[in-house]
């Protein structure tokens, strides 16, 4: 096998004094959609933030295409092909949907490219092209999240970080964005996504890890998580099961 | 809205107005008792105070019947006397009360024109002449809408602007020179050398306030340090203006990152009080250096620029500009020159910013003020970004103070007072932050509004000989800021223009995104 596109090795993590982070590690390899899950405040933003160097690992490594990343300055990990579409969307709300999407596109640092990059994520959310010349903070909340997606996506990432895309959206959009995240990944893009929709995600996913207070408790194939009694009790509201009524095509 | 008012009876309407002035006059009462009620006298026994009953009465009373009159007329009638009013300055066709109202106001603002010029009472005809002159601008604003609904108007303003202020002095001049019209020219000049002055400093600020959102209240520093790098390089080494302009703009860049290092990590409120400080540590130094700043004295002597190295002086040595071109010698050749210099200046500032904003720099410079985490996330280095957006605003600075310096030929540090920074940000704020040309009408209002109050001797006609308009500058400053924060929160001009779209680019209103964004 692979080294791995993106290593967490031992990391451990606190904002001042506080411990977040203990011991987390886990690994995403190219080509892979591995998902994070865990309940309200497990600290799941805040190893997608490590990742990108802000809050500091206090110990351990954090090993992207084979260098440690965890003492890079943030910017710089972005250039190195990490791109985040963060939790809370954090789009420019003056600016407008193309000054955002060129502001994401300064990692992928190709002139030339723009166009075409531009191009690629409009076939992926028709909806922004509609909308390229509205300011950012005029968008509706599911807009401004495909903004966000596409924002990151205009860096030509090596790996995309996605904190809960589905945040606020409705059942529709959620699945539109799904889709956008399948068919991205079929390109050849590796997703690292953090979820609350914990059945969508795993689905989706080739791998997931559970995070429980700061720890990995548990990880496998989206199915076999899917499949655990300890995940469906805590994260899919226990009683249903796999086979709902709705499922990812 | 008018839902809510619709069972009210007019004995409801009655008394709430009643209650509500009431409450008004309460508090100008409050408001005015100690600031216009009492007055310190200067006796022989030292300070006493005189209290003055009869004109806070009728302070007091003007609020009662005006907030009266308002209520009755305005805010609680379903037909509200403003409306005709307002309804100039929209496109919306007018119903025959409208017009009536107007023809009204018209037929009384004539009369008062009539009565000033009759019993040459200055107030009436004053009143009148405003009157008559709203309601004409405002048809003529409808009337053209109406017959060219599709000019681009920003565009044909902003380029008259231009063309007024590439114009004014040489057809002025030659006006002047030609049929000895007796114009005021040289204060005319010294007046718009001064506004311009103040619109490159708010472009400047307009850069670090407007454009990366650093609130920065100690601009004015850099403006010194470009007027003082200039005085001393002229004075000890004898350097000429042309040479030092790009010194103390690059001087004032310098110190621009100097500011910015200590205040990476700070935002907001924060960064505000570190950048007075550091407005009022400038300052300061320049006061207790004596040996080298000179202290309170200042430093005097400082050139006249020079035209491609030809003087303007008559008693200058060599060929002088007036010589080399066989004309005449006149004072107001070196101040038309000036004029031009600091317009090309402030033009330069406001082409860089322009440019700069469609550039990736400038866009991360916006992109910070909007959130700066993500910023980084998108490999945006944001400790160069900011430290750029201080040393380049600070440079316009530097390079508006090195003009400065020339023009007064003399600089001492009471020219560099935290009241110039906060009359720049004022401009910044009120232009509408990160508009070019709401700064520069800012600019125009507030020094050539502020200015004329000084001199303006209409003013002492109506209200008496010893009325002095200068002591109430302030007054009226603060109560045209209030007036436009109410009007126009977002500032003058709060629509932001888009660096680059897909089809047709429109400039987006500031209204629709939420406040404080
Ligand atoms: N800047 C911060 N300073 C101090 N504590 C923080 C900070 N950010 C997060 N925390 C704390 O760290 C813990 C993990 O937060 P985190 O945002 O990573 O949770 P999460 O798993 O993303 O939760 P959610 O699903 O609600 O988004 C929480 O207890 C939170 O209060
Ligand atoms: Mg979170």
């Amino acid at each position: 096998m692979t080294a791995p596109l993106l290593a967490l090795d031992g990391v451990t993590v606190g904002y001042g004094l506080l411990p977040v982070l203990h011991d987390v590690s886990l690994q995403i390899r190219s080509g892979e959609i591995v998902c994070l899950i865990g309940a309200n405040g497990a600290g799941k933003t805040t190893t997608m933030m490590t990742i990108c160097g802000r809050p500091r690992v206090s110990h351990g490594q954090v090993v992207f295409d084979g260098t440690d990343i965890s003492q890079h300055p943030t910017h710089e990990i972005a250039r190195l092909g990490i791109c985040q579409s963060p939790e809370g969307r954090r789009i420019f709300a003056r600016m407008t949907v193309m000054e955002n999407l060129q502001m994401g596109a300064i990692v992928a640092n190709t002139p030339d490219g723009f166009e075409s990059d531009l191009a690629r994520v409009f076939a992926l959310f028709p909806r922004l092209a509609d909308r390229s010349n509205q300011r950012g903070g005029t968008l509706s909340g599911g807009e401004q999240q495909m903004l966000a997606i596409a924002r990151a996506l205009m860096g030509r990432p090596k790996l995309l970080l996605l904190d809960e895309p589905s945040l606020g959206l409705a059942p529709l959009v959620v699945k539109q964005i799904f889709e956008a995240i399948k068919e991205l990944n079929a390109q050849g893009l590796t997703v690292f996504l953090v979820e609350q929709n914990a059945f969508y995600a795993l689905k989706l996913a080739n791998r997931g890890y559970v995070m429980v207070n700061g720890r990995i408790t548990m990880t496998g194939t989206g199915d076999e998580l899917l499949a655990s009694e300890h995940v469906r009790e805590a994260y899919l509201d226990g009683a249903t099961g796999p086979e709902e009524e709705v499922s990812i095509s | 809205m008018r839902l809510a008012d619709s069972g009210k009876t007019l004995g409801k309407k009655l008394s709430s107005a009643l209650g509500d002035s009431l409450l008004a006059a309460i508090v100008a009462f409050a408001l005015f008792s100690l600031v216009l009620g009492l007055r310190t006298v200067d006796s022989a026994t030292g300070l006493t105070l005189e209290p003055r009953p009869a004109l806070l009465a009728t302070v007091v009373a003007i609020v009662f019947v005006g907030r009266l009159a308002l209520n009755l007329f305005v805010w609680q009638t379903d037909y509200p006397l403003t409306r005709p009013f307002a309804k100039l300055f929209t496109s919306e066709p007018f119903e025959t009360r409208d017009a009536v109202t107007l023809a009204l106001a018209f037929v009384l603002g004539a009369l008062g024109v009539a009565a000033g010029f009759l019993f040459t009472e200055t107030l009436y005809g004053l009143i009148g002449a405003l009157v008559l002159a709203f309601i004409g601008i405002g048809l003529l604003r409808r009337a053209t809408v109406r017959t060219f609904p599709n000019l681009p108007y920003t565009q044909v303003f902003v380029a008259g602007g231009i063309l007024f202020a590439l114009f004014f002095p040489i057809v002025s001049y030659a006006l002047e020179s030609t049929f000895n019209l007796g114009l005021p020219l040289r204060y005319w000049f010294d007046l718009s050398i001064l506004i311009l002055t103040y619109v490159m400093l708010g472009w400047g600020l307009n850069i670090v306030v407007g454009l990366a959102g650093l609130l920065d209240l100690g601009y004015v520093a850099f403006y010194a340090v470009g007027a003082y790098t200039f005085a001393l390089l002229a004075t000890h080494f004898g350097l000429g203006f042309w040479i030092c302009l790009p010194i103390a703009g690059a001087a004032a860049a310098l110190w621009g990152i100097v500011l910015g290092f200590p205040v990476l990590r700070l935002r907001g409120d924060y960064l505000a009080i570190v950048t007075l400080a550091f407005g009022e540590i400038v300052r300061i130094i320049l006061l207790n250096w004596t040996e080298v700043t000179g202290g309170p004295n200042g430093i005097a002597g400082i050139p006249k620029p020079t035209f491609f190295g030809l003087p303007f002086s008559p008693f200058a040595e060599g060929t002088t500009f007036s010589g080399f071109f066989g004309i005449h010698y006149d004072g107001l050749h070196a101040l038309i020159f000036l004029y031009y210099v600091i317009l090309v200046l402030a033009l330069m500032t406001n082409l860089v910013t322009l440019r700069l904003r469609r550039l990736p720099v400038g866009r991360a410079w916006e992109a910070m003020r909007e959130d700066e985490i993500a910023c980084r996330s998108l490999g945006i280095n944001t400790t160069v970004t900011k430290l750029s957006a201080f040393a380049t605003g600070a440079m316009f600075g530097g390079l508006a103070g090195c003009f400065f310096a020339t023009r007064q030929g003399f600089v001492s540090p009471e020219s560099f007072t935290f009241i110039e920074s906060a009359i720049i940000l004022a401009i910044v704020v009120l232009g509408g932050m990160g508009s070019q040309l709401g700064v520069a009408i800012a600019a125009i209002v507030m020094v050539g509004g502020f200015e004329a109050l000084r001199h303006t001797a209409g003013l002492q006609a109506i209200f008496g000989e010893e009325f002095d308009p200068a002591l109430y500058r302030m007054l009226l400053f603060g109560l045209a800021m209030v007036a436009i924060m109410i009007w126009r929160p977002r500032g003058i001009v709060s629509s932001r223009a888009p660096t680059i779209s897909l089809g047709d680019a429109s400039a987006i209103s500031g209204d629709l995104v939420r406040q404080g964004r």
